[in-house]
């Protein structure tokens, strides 16, 4: 029973030490790249299952009981989350199996693109902040390895600014802990969520919980730290900017909501008003940035901003039907993301180009593409029936019930502003003729994705599937993230959990 | 010696952002040398610094006697070194790669070429 909290790390870990195994044997690879992460999504659907019918299920790594062993702890959140990446790197790992370029494939792309889900998997699952870092660490250095793979002239540029940026952001994370350690004498979130609550409001802790807010919105990419997303993410291949869409700046906001449900509350009216006003500035200013880009994943790399921003306006609110907005909104903007990113790419490889300018006929050409972009397009901005709108719903909602006014015009703002640059795309990829001097249209290219159709394909399906069925079925997973918010509101229950009785 | 470390890692962390707003990418990996030895530094000190008092329980006694030095932080320094390393040897090899592939080791030419 324990064993299916450590799967989700131990899968990946294994495919990436078998597939570096078999590293001359390309075929092995791919298909051990794909089945691993459909292994990873399995076990992660049997989590959930059982974390909903039992509740919180936790691990003591090498039996050492609670604050000072590490911890590995899944709630219904953290599952979620879990299940997520496992969704992702399945779909990415498709698409990879059509899209990736030999050579990549030959210095180890799914040995890479393993570690980092285990690193993700890892930081979803960890209770212990000292733990956190180090599954950031995983995480971030095979991120970096995919970032920079390939070396060509722009991922160099793209990567440097990456690594940089990120690795303050480690800096950071490290000082926050180690002056937390100082404090309070316990890195284990249970134990700090405990130990924090006895605690009289302090300056020296309200300090580290700065440093972690700055440190974990750098990974987010919230306002104003988010400069290094759009210079870079658009660099690597798509299937890596896909995946990074979808999973890394989640990772920094699942550790913010983490951070500041669980231990960091003792001054909610500063710490939780200060995210709100963030929030709202991450969104106006990503939708700004992306209003103005002429290149297509430059501007979903924009967007990756703004969404950032509902999420953190969910935590800001504080109450159980934000917090379930947050949830089911980084539920649905993952999956719409990567679908998003994943079109473009498929666009790309049709036409070699990514300017807006230089493309267009594609409806005309390929009808199914054109609505393949459409659903997701449509969810991101938010219309009905489609994930989107239950999400911005719920925010919008909890906003309205606990008088932000602000906020929730500034989020229907957003609203319009992301609507209006869909359309942009939509205008220009799809809709309008295509342009007459066109050098970049490549006779051979489609020609080599009709033997791949179906793996370029099937993925984007899948996901724009889903952002359907979250929609239509939004109850069961609304649900779902309800029950999810209630548990990171009510810290006693994973503090129970975590000391199996003792407090 | 709390107040002197506590120059120190200010120091080290001045030190360190200045370096990594240079132009020179060579001087961006002196920034991130100089970060982590400050993040390092400072976990070290945070914890309290006890001199000549290591944790080991006395023969006869069946508990630490109080004042002891805490063993934790050190690990995790030691943890942070290795891993600060890794990351370092990276960088290491990002940026001779770069400066290849662009030609140049300016931070300001580097900016345009994203696209």
């Amino acid at each position: 029973m324990k064993l299916f909290i450590v799967l989700p790390i131990l899968i990946p870990f294994a495919t990436a030490i078998v597939s570096l195994f078999v590293r001359r044997w390309i075929l092995a690879q791919r298909i051990l790249g794909a089945v691993g992460a459909a292994g990873l999504l399995g076990a992660a659907l049997v989590l959930l299952r059982m974390v909903e019918g039992k509740g919180i299920q936790v691990v003591q790594i090498g039996n050492w009981p609670a604050p000072y062993g590490i911890t590995l702890v899944a709630d219904l959140f953290s599952s979620i989350m879990v299940t997520l990446a496992g969704l992702i790197g399945f779909a990415v790992a498709v698409y990879s199996l059509a899209s990736m370029d030999t050579q990549r494939e030959k210095f180890g792309y799914y040995t890479f693109l393993h570690i980092m889900l285990m690193g993700v998997c890892g930081a979803f699952l960890t209770g212990d902040l000292f733990n956190l870092y180090v599954w950031f660490e995983v995480l971030l250095i095979s991120s970096f390895v995919l970032m920079a793979l390939g070396g060509e002239r722009a991922q160099m540029a793209g990567a440097l600014k990456y690594v940089t940026l990120n690795l303050v952001s480690s800096a950071l994370f490290l000082a926050g802990t180690g002056i937390l350690y100082g404090k309070v004498g316990t890195l284990n979130m249970a134990d700090l969520a405990y130990k924090l609550s006895l605690e009289p409001q302090s300056n020296l802790i309200s300090s580290s919980a700065m440093l972690f807010l700055i440190a974990f919105g750098i990974k987010a990419a919230i306002f104003p730290l988010f400069f290094w997303l759009p210079d870079s993410y658009h660099t690597p291949p798509v299937a890596v900017s896909a995946i990074f869409a979808g999973l890394l700046t989640k990772v920094g906001v699942y550790a913010m909501i983490r951070a500041f449900t669980l231990f960091f509350v003792q001054d909610v009216g500063f710490t939780h008003t200060l995210i709100l006003v963030l929030a709202g500035l991450t969104m106006v200013t990503g939708v700004l940035g992306a209003v103005a880009q002429n290149e297509m994943r430059r501007l979903l790399s924009f967007h990756i901003i703004s969404q950032i921003g509902y999420i953190l306006m969910g935590l800001g609110l504080f109450t159980s039907l934000a917090l379930a907005g947050a949830i089911f909104f980084i539920l649905h903007v993952s999956i719409v993301k990567v679908a998003l990113f994943l079109v473009s790419g498929v666009v790309e490889r049709l036409r070699g180009t990514g300017q807006l300018k230089e493309l267009g006929g594609l409806y005309r050409a390929y009808p199914c593409l054109a609505v393949l972009f459409m659903i997701p397009a449509m969810s991101l901005a938010g219309i009905p029936p489609l994930s989107g709108f239950f999400a911005k719903l719920a925010l919008v909602k909890a906003g309205l019930e606990m008088q932000q006014y602000a906020i929730v015009i500034t989020a229907l703002g957003v609203s319009l502003l992301t609507l209006f640059s869909m359309i942009k795309i939509w205008g220009e990829v799809f809709w309008k003729p295509e342009p007459t001097k066109s050098e970049y249209i490549c006779s051979e290219q489609p020609q080599i994705l009709k033997k791949t159709q179906i793996l370029f394909l099937s993925p984007i399906v899948l996901l724009a599937f889903l952002t359907v069925l979250l929609g239509l079925a939004a109850e069961p997973f609304f649900t779902l993230a309800t029950r999810a918010a209630e548990q990171l509101l009510d810290p006693s229950e994973y503090i129970h959990a975590v000391f199996g009785g003792k407090p | 010696m709390d107040t002197i470390l506590a120059i120190v890692i200010g120091g080290l962390f001045a030190a360190g952002f200045y370096s990594l707003l240079r132009r020179s990418i060579v001087k961006l990996v002196i920034g991130i040398i100089l970060l982590s030895n400050a993040t390092n530094l400072l976990i070290f000190t945070a914890s309290g610094l006890t001199r000549g008092r290591p944790p080991l329980v006395i023969e006869g006694a069946d508990a630490l006697a109080h004042p002891h030095a805490d063993p934790l932080p050190q690990a995790l320094i030691l943890t942070a070194i290795v891993i600060g390393f890794g990351v370092l040897a990276f960088v290491l090899v990002l940026v001779h790669r770069a400066y290849q592939t662009i030609e140049t080791d300016d931070m300001d030419k580097i900016k345009g070429i994203d696209t």
